[in-house]
């Protein structure tokens, strides 16, 4: 029962399966857009009954087997090699030369030509089961991870007035509908045959009538459309930002409030906007204060509203003024706002009466308000107590106080976000402050949290440079308003429950007032009904939302993947980043609502329970040893690195917040930062060579190879570099060469290297460009700028680098191998 | 017929437990309406959020009347369903007003559906001790 789906070469191929050459055995439809008269439609079952033949004798080889092979396209060897048996006990290089691609889903080449970038739109399980029970023998999580609103190059804009969506289900027509004739399109996701409406008819990128398959929503699974009026619940709303600062003494101390005015003025110009746009202030420490920026007025004027038990908007105009009408009045306020609280006494901080302040601010608009918080709110509504207990950080037993203390936060999120007000934390706080219940405002509301424990401009100018340099991100990136969104799949697919930072407003709808494009989202499917008759199975992402222009939009992702009936085949397309992700997100879930330790063991039985079924079910080897397929060999290793990530690992002495803010962090980043994070990547920077060196823009980019996160792999006399998605990391090792260490961080010798170095001097030696451009080239693929530190091998080294090296021992947790053996012992009880 | 203070509880359990069924029902039908999209989450958990003390101090003064009553057998039938709402009401989401209902939980397939079997649960059950204590009522005054 090994690999039964590629015994098709004793069939002979039937004449219309070879005019078109897909892979043999593969029954899936062809979709081939520029032929509208083959009947592509899924039910047809001319070709499933080639592509599901089991031939009953197993093959005793991989040589046999590969032989029998031989002949086929690239894709079945794709997926032999994705099933090829992998003894983890004894294999010890298993990570990839480069970091790991997505997998490609087993279709044939004009599906995988249209189908949605990786980036945007990826499944656990590149080969959809057919049936609930086939999953639960798999024994592997299915879901998705999107990042719909993510920056793209390159973007089809739909102009035309008609959208073509089914009439029964209100899909939007994408690449892998199928057209009946002409005049008729059956939809991929409920199987209603609807009308080609005659606009559609005419193409206007070719300019040709009569061929719909070629305009460029069913070329293209990535497709923007203007929304006509039917899509707005009123008229698109301006870009209205509003700032709400906090001006305690404890603020001005940290002195975050220079640099954020620097920001914003050098940023002015660059917030995404137009003439429309509405910009406002709000700082508060014990008393609230507005700020009137009527243009005709010569300076700001100051409204202090100190009864904060019962918050009131002093004036109703000019406190959210048109940026363009008072630019010049805001450039004052912004330079003299620091000064104005450099000497202030004043220690308490109300945030919750300046949140519900900003809310009633804003309920009229929408918009997006940024929070600026350095300590734990203690007056008025919402205040919070300390709940941190300091000796129980390093506690094996259990971590408390995950969740939120009061369900303030949460209700005003939740206000905020029936108004179209999105609210963005910025925690800059050295002490507790109760991350747990304020995150709950951003969470619901569709906001972004961003977290700099202990900043301060004497003491860690570097969490004060990555506040400036996340603040411009921050402020110039794209953003989408008052957004919904919508997630269909196949007829059979339902979807059960949603990660991320937005509102479940109904089953399948997400109400998100921000959208932004570094937020990712995950959601986990379940199989209501078999899908055995179909071959194909669709999941679109629809994204509606007013541009920053006030124009209204709706941003639509397909994605195609196959169904498949065989157990192996259902392990051959697992992607093991996404199933890490996803059992992230879970685990997350499970620690908040039921126990930390509840969540750790989960995810170890996770890899036990999928690795046992794999061994009881479709390897047919019986040797000794822990066998995974090659699909599934970096399983364990993740989930070893999701131990002892900060969010879940116990027995280290992690703060709240941190641990917090780094639940919060898998729940709303991408899959990539996550994986970086999760993972980081360890490359040897001494012995770098232009072998495979990407050539750009006359730079010469290394390529190095990844290695294994070990302090074996770390010797004295090397330099590597580990990318931690936020933060790198620069190790030189203590007999490192003299050479590398003159001619790229400009120092004569290892001991004169300086203990916070942050920035690697631009010398021209031809080390030096190489390394400055590697780092440029891994800065240029994510968005927010990470921090450099050069880490020397000594004792201060040990905490910061050497915790991410996940395969070592630590004082608590299981090495690489340990964890092998232990999972080796659940397998076998 | 004696009119005795035991005859009198049931007929107060009676009418009672109507009240219950009523409760019921209008779970039922509130959960239904979230799953098929007619309803606001934040809406409906604001209507349903209130009627969740009611029901439960409903039923837990039944059971003190039966105490008074020296009703055992009755009282030992409805100890489990008031250990439940103990375990329910103490096992609710952080929340400053009363209720066991979060809406931004409340949609997630596998809390709306137990908050589903719960309603059907619920109904059966409050079906079946009115009839019940229909029985017990006659029974109490026809035997004295």
């Amino acid at each position: 029962m090994f690999l039964t789906l590629f015994l098709e070469s004793s069939i002979p191929p039937s004449a219309d399966m070879t005019k078109q050459a897909p892979p043999f055995g593969y029954g899936y439809p062809s979709m081939q857009p520029a032929s509208p008269m083959t009947d592509s439609s899924p039910s047809h079952g001319r070709y499933n009954q080639t592509g599901y033949q089991h031939l009953s004798q197993p093959f005793p080889n991989m040589s046999q087997l590969s032989a029998a092979l031989g002949g086929l396209s690239g894709v079945p060897e794709l997926e032999v090699e994705a099933l090829r048996p992998v003894n983890l006990l004894q294999e010890r290089n298993l990570l990839p030369h480069r970091p790991l691609d997505a997998p490609e889903p087993n279709l044939n080449a004009d599906l995988k030509k249209a189908n949605c970038s990786p980036d945007t739109f990826r499944c656990t399980l590149t080969n959809i089961p057919q049936t609930q029970a086939l999953l639960n023998k798999a024994r592997l999580p299915l879901g998705l991870l999107l990042h719909p609103f993510r920056d793209l190059a390159q973007l089809p804009v739909i102009t035309s007035s008609t959208i073509v969506r089914c009439r029964s289900c209100r899909t939007y027509i994408n690449p892998f509908v199928s057209f009946l004739d002409q005049r008729r399109w059956k939809c991929n996701l409920c199987y209603r045959v609807n009308d080609v409406p005659d606009e559609f008819m005419y193409n206007p990128v070719t300019r040709s009538y009569g061929e719909p398959h070629k305009r460029p929503e069913v070329q293209n699974s990535t497709v923007e459309f203007i929304a006509s009026s039917d899509y707005m619940l009123r008229p698109p709303q301006p870009a209205v930002y509003l700032f709400v600062l906090d001006v305690s003494h404890n603020a001005m101390d940290a002195g975050y409030l220079d640099v954020f005015c620097q920001t914003l003025l050098e940023n002015l110009d660059k917030i995404p906007g137009d003439t429309r746009t509405r910009v406002g202030f709000i700082t508060f420490n014990s008393t609230i204060h507005f700020y009137n920026l009527h243009e005709s007025l010569s300076q700001p004027q100051m409204l202090v509203v100190s009864d904060i038990d019962d918050i009131f908007i002093p004036t109703h105009d000019s406190l959210l003024v048109n940026l363009k009408e008072s630019r010049e009045l805001v450039r004052v306020l912004l330079t003299s706002l620091p000064a104005m609280f450099s000497q202030t006494r004043e220690t308490h901080s109300a945030l919750g009466p300046a949140l519900q302040a900003a809310y009633k601010l804003m309920t009229s608009t929408g918009g997006r308000v940024s929070v600026f918080q350095t300590q734990l709110p203690t007056l008025g509504a919402g205040l919070l107590q300390s709940r941190e207990d300091p000796n129980q950080r390093s506690s094996t037993k259990g971590v408390q106080h995950l969740g939120p203390a009061t369900d303030f936060y949460k209700k005003l999120a939740l206000d905020c976000s029936g108004q179209q007000i999105a609210v963005d934390l910025f925690l800059l706080s050295s002490q507790y402050s109760d991350l747990a219940s304020l995150a709950c405002v951003s969470k619901y509301s569709a906001g972004s949290i961003f977290y700099y424990p202990s900043l301060h401009h004497v003491h860690n100018p570097a969490q004060l440079d990555k506040f400036q340099k996340d603040l411009e991100r921050y402020l110039t990136r794209k953003i989408g308003f008052e957004a919904v969104m919508r997630i269909r799949c196949t007829k059979g697919l339902s979807i059960h429950t949603f990660h991320g930072n937005f509102f479940v407003r109904s089953t399948d709808l997400l109400s998100l007032a921000n959208v932004n494009p570094d937020s990712g989202f995950a959601v986990q499917m379940s199989i209501e009904e078999s899908m055995a008759d179909t071959s194909l199975a669709c999941f679109q992402a629809a994204l509606l939302y007013t541009s920053s222009k006030g124009k209204r939009r709706i941003r639509v992702h397909t994605l195609c993947l196959p169904v498949v009936s065989q157990l192996s085949d259902v392990y051959a397309g697992a992607d093991v980043q996404a199933i890490t992700c996803l059992l992230a997100n879970m685990a997350i879930d499970r620690s908040i609502s039921s126990s930390l330790s509840d969540a750790r063991d989960a995810l170890v039985n996770a890899v036990v329970d999928s690795l046992s079924a794999y061994k009881n079910t479709v390897s047919n080897l019986q040797q000794s040893g822990l066998i995974a397929p090659a699909a599934l060999c970096l399983f364990p290793l993740y989930v070893l690195a999701l131990l002892k990530q900060k969010a879940l690992r116990t027995g280290t002495s992690t703060k709240l917040d941190e641990r917090v803010f780094a639940m919060c962090e898998f729940k709303s980043q991408p899959l990539q930062q996550i994986m970086r994070t999760v993972h980081p990547d360890l490359y040897r920077l001494d012995t770098m060579s232009d072998q495979g060196a990407l050539h750009l823009n006359d730079c010469i980019v290394p390529q190095p190879h990844l290695l294994h996160l070990t302090a074996e792999k770390l010797t004295r006399e090397g330099a590597f570099l580990m990318d931690c998605g936020s933060v790198f990391y620069l190790w030189i090792g203590k007999c490192c060469n003299d050479m590398f260490i003159r001619d790229v961080l400009g120092c004569p010798n290892h001991a004169s290297i300086p203990p916070n170095m942050t920035q690697i001097p631009e010398l021209e030696t031809p080390l030096s460009e190489r390394l400055r451009a590697l780092l440029a080239w891994l800065q240029d693929s994510r968005t927010f700028s990470s921090t450099l530190h050069v880490v020397k091998d000594d004792a201060s080294a040990k905490t910061s680098f050497f915790q991410h090296l996940v395969e070592d021992r630590s004082e608590s947790a299981f090495s690489y191998y340990e964890f092998l053996l232990h999972i080796q012992q659940q397998m076998s009880k | 017929m004696a009119f005795t203070f035991a005859a009198f509880c049931y007929m107060l359990a009676l009418l009672l437990t109507a009240a219950l069924i009523f409760f019921a029902i209008w779970h039922i039908i509130a959960f239904d309406e979230l799953k098929t999209d007619y309803k606001n989450p934040i809406d409906q958990c604001n209507t349903l959020n209130p009627l969740v003390l009611p029901e439960y101090l409903i039923h837990v003064f039944f059971c003190v009347m039966f105490l008074c009553a020296a009703e055992w057998l009755t009282l030992g039938l409805n100890m489990p369903l008031l250990a439940y709402h103990v375990w329910r009401y103490t096992s609710r989401p952080v929340m400053s007003g009363p209720g066991l209902y979060d809406p931004t939980t409340i949609m997630n397939a596998d809390v709306l559906a137990y908050c589903q079997k719960e309603g059907w649960c619920k109904l059966a059950f409050y079906l079946l001790s009115f009839f019940y204590y229909l029985y017990g009522m006659i029974y109490v005054l026809v035997s004295s």
